[in-house]
């Protein structure tokens, strides 16, 4: 048998149930491009910007759990694919992207479009490849596959040399199947630990028998490893109130009585307050960021602390813990529920609720002026609270958090870690694409909106169905909030005079476009929207400066936590 | 040295790794990532065809090492990594150190260096070329004698060490004694490793 590179790849990523690749060529990759008509199986997206290849792999990983692919070429199109691999590396989501580079006899030359990719990316993957021999490709991806989606998963880089994806290769095996299965990884050094130690977990089992007021801290990993059943067995046998991190969010039934809400920065003051009041934190597959802890020395000093997570580098990173728990998180929970006894902590419960009831944080106040919180909830009515949701980043990621309610495991999407504007039109693309059956709303802000919508006309072009739900209140509203809060009201470069009419632009890319500027038109669109066979656009025209509560400021403690407007504030509703 | 100008622990670590292209690069990468402390780094074969041993002195306290030590074994390439403890290890490093020497401070010099068990290497008309090996304080003690008749040039390798006992570092076989460590040890919580 005799393949190049090229096919060498190709055929290897069908092997490892690629069947979806989001890119944009160029020269360096041109090979690649040329033998992809020999492989109908592999549907390509060609994106119009790499970073939203890089973000739409990423959504199709978080909805799927299977590793997202996107490749680029050398150059300028790798360099455009480093937001979305830093996005993925923060979030560890696993994806798998495949850079062409100058030939073997140009690296180092500064030839045309040559660029350091894998020095670029060292940091922001988990690991990445310089492919020097094309015999080599068959390892690799086998390896880049096995390494992005196990352990702790995140993202790998390939980057592969112009005249590698050209040179033959001759094996004595005659089809590519017998050749693939032979492959070895070659990981000495990479063993993730699977199993927790047995005797941290009869720790674990112990503290929690002993707890009074214990909470489950739920982060991205419940979904990783997908722990749902067994968290869900955790906290009913032991009556244990969940807490999620907005990562964590769908992990656990947000209808379920046990649910409490998400804590931090902009989470639930109850949340918070539950964390504050506990004498037991179970920290599941969460990395105790500082928009959860605030100022670390200060949180949760009543409680002792048990962390489970696949990554050992996580533990005691940022808060010291009592008994860690290295290992995946379904396995340990397994394990765990087997051994912990049944438990009410009816007091502990009850204390929980009448927190709810005096933070009443999450109501939406009355008002006939068009809130973005109401268009959530009414988002929520409308599809059922069965809608998956991607969103961007600011104070609608916020909302989108607070505001519906999740009950199904992977239906919240987000840039948690890193933070990413302009994650909410490529992220939805990529959602849509993994969970076709499925209606996804994209809740974007107008601000992040703008910095990748290029990508509807790949929605439009590829028939991808995605509907936005703008929440357009002219701002940079999340920034604006800060400089309502923390710079006396110095409203510098977060105001956008001239937006452009999301109605025009929707038809100018062949969607669907409604504007809603008044209440009572929410639900109507909303319908509207879904009703219509493709992607659509409805601009909801918000308030411009409304904030988002509860607000624990940056580093600070549940002292400084911020309910509600403040006076200065209020004055103008 | 910190910024405070306060010293701070210095701890010693080994990593086996795999001798591949833009492994150094991986490793320190890691440590300017995260701000930790190198006070040195060595980096040389193994006993082992297509493995590097790579020796860091990491200043910080036992939390820093902690974090070192799990950041470290996180990388791909890194296939063991080992906190050496103080006692039963040797400790060496290499220095050439160039003094000015005229014909009445040679023969003092040279004795000084006979008291060292150092070596001269190297002989002008007014400079003479020194090699020490030795743990750090031998060296650092060896350059201050040395000083008065002027230093011209230092160069120093990293520090290497070798723990005192029958198996290698990072091999499964040998009686390495059990380490007592204040902070929580690694392999009580790392509970088998298995492939997937
Ligand atoms: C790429 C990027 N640039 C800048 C920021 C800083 N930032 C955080 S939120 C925000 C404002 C977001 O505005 P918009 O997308 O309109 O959403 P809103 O907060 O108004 O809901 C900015 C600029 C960021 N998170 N990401």
């Amino acid at each position: 048998m005799k393949l190049n590179g090229s096919q060498l790849l190709c055929e290897a990523l069908i092997r490892e149930g690629v069947d979806v690749i989001f890119g944009l060529p160029g020269g360096a990759i041109l090979p690649l491009y040329q033998t992809l008509p020999q492989f109908p199986q592999l549907r390509h997206i060609l994106v119009r910007h790499e970073q939203g290849s890089a973000h739409a792999a990423d959504g199709y990983a978080r909805v799927t759990g299977k590793p997202g692919v996107c490749w680029a070429t050398s150059g300028p199109g790798a360099t455009n694919l480093v937001t979305g691999i830093a996005t993925a590396q923060m979030d560890s989501v696993p994806i798998v992207v495949v850079t062409g580079q100058v030939s073997r006899a140009s690296i180092g030359t500064d030839a045309f479009q040559e660029t350091d990719i894998t020095g670029i990316t060292l940091p922001i993957t988990k690991h990445n490849y310089l492919v020097m021999h094309a015999s080599d490709i068959p390892r690799i991806v086998k390896e880049s596959f096995h390494i992005a989606s196990t352990g702790r998963p995140g993202p790998v880089l390939i980057d592969v040399p112009k005249d590698v994806q050209n040179e033959v290769v001759e094996y004595e095996e005659s089809t590519f199947d017998e050749m693939y299965a032979k492959v070895e990884l070659d990981l000495p050094g990479y063993k993730p630990t699977m199993e927790g130690h047995p005797s941290q977990i009869k720790k674990a089992v112990q503290l929690i028998a002993e707890s009074k007021r214990p909470v489950i801290l739920a982060g991205h990993g419940v979904i990783f490893s997908g722990a749902y059943d067994e968290l869900r067995e955790l906290a009913e046998k032991a009556q244990i109130p969940v807490i999620t991190t907005l990562l964590g969010i769908s992990s656990f039934p947000e209808t379920h009585v046990l649910s409490v809400g998400m804590p931090g920065m902009h989470g639930m003051a109850y949340a918070s307050l539950a964390i504050e009041e506990a004498d037991l934190l179970i920290a599941l597959g969460m990395r105790f960021d500082d928009r959860i802890t605030g100022k670390p020395s200060a949180f949760a000093r009543k409680s002792k602390k048990i962390h489970v997570d696949i990554d050992p580098s996580e533990i005691g990173k940022n808060i010291p813990v009592d008994v860690p728990i290295v290992g995946d998180l379904k396995r340990v929970l397994v394990k765990l529920n087997k051994l912990v006894q049944p438990a009410t902590h009816s007091e502990w419960v009850q204390r929980i609720e009448e927190l709810k009831r005096e933070h009443p944080s999450m109501d939406i106040r009355e008002t006939d002026k068009l809130l973005p919180q109401f268009v959530i909830k009414s988002l929520c009515d409308v599809t059922e609270g069965k809608a998956f949701i991607v969103t961007g980043v600011g104070q609608h990621q916020m909302w989108a958090a607070q505001h519906y309610t999740y009950t199904e495991p992977r239906s919240f999407v987000s840039s948690g870690g890193s933070g990413a504007m302009g994650f909410e039109v490529p992220g939805a693309m990529g959602a849509q694409v993994g969970r076709p059956d499925r209606v996804v709303w994209s809740v974007a802000g107008d601000g992040g909106f703008q910095m990748t919508m290029c990508e509807l006309a790949t929605l439009v072009e590829n028939k991808i169905p995605v509907k936005f739900a703008i929440v357009n209140n002219n701002v940079l509203g999340m920034v604006r909030q800060w400089q309502d809060i923390f710079y006396k009201r110095s409203f510098v470069a977060t105001r956008y005079t001239a937006n452009p009419d999301f109605v025009k632009l929707a038809d100018a890319f062949g969607m669907l476009g409604i504007r809603v500027t008044q209440k009572s038109q929410v639900k109507a669109a909303i319908q509207q929207a879904m009703d219509y066979d493709g992607p659509a656009i409805v601009d909801f025209v918000v308030e411009e400066d409304e904030n988002v509560y509860p607000m624990i400021p940056a580093g600070q403690t549940i002292n400084e936590l911020i309910e509600e407007p403040r006076p200065q504030e209020a004055r103008r509703r | 040295m910190n910024n405070n100008g306060t010293s701070l622990p210095r701890h010693t670590i080994t990593a086996l790794v795999e001798d591949r292209p833009g492994v150094l690069n991986r490793v320190s990468s890691m440590f300017r990532r995260r701000g930790f402390n190198i006070a040195s780094l060595a980096v040389g074969h193994s006993e082992e065809p297509g493995r590097s041993r790579m020796t860091f002195v990491v200043e910080g306290d036992d939390r820093v090492v902690e974090q070192v030590t799990k950041h470290l074994h996180k990388l791909i390439d890194v296939i063991k990594v080992t906190e050496i403890s103080d006692e039963n290890v040797v400790s060496r490093e290499l220095a050439l150190i160039k003094v000015k020497a005229d014909a009445q401070s040679r023969s003092e010099i040279i004795q000084i260096v006979d008291i060292f068990r150092a070596k001269i290497v190297g002989v002008a008309p007014d400079t003479l070329i020194i090699e020490v090996t030795g743990d750090g304080d031998k060296l650092e003690s060896l350059l201050g004698l040395l000083k008065p008749f002027g230093v011209i040039e230092v160069m120093r390798t990293g520090t290497i060490v070798m723990e005192r006992w029958t198996g290698s570092m990072h091999g499964d076989g040998g009686t390495r004694p059990r380490k007592q460590r204040s902070t929580t040890s690694l392999a009580n919580i790392w509970g088998e490793p298995s492939s997937v």
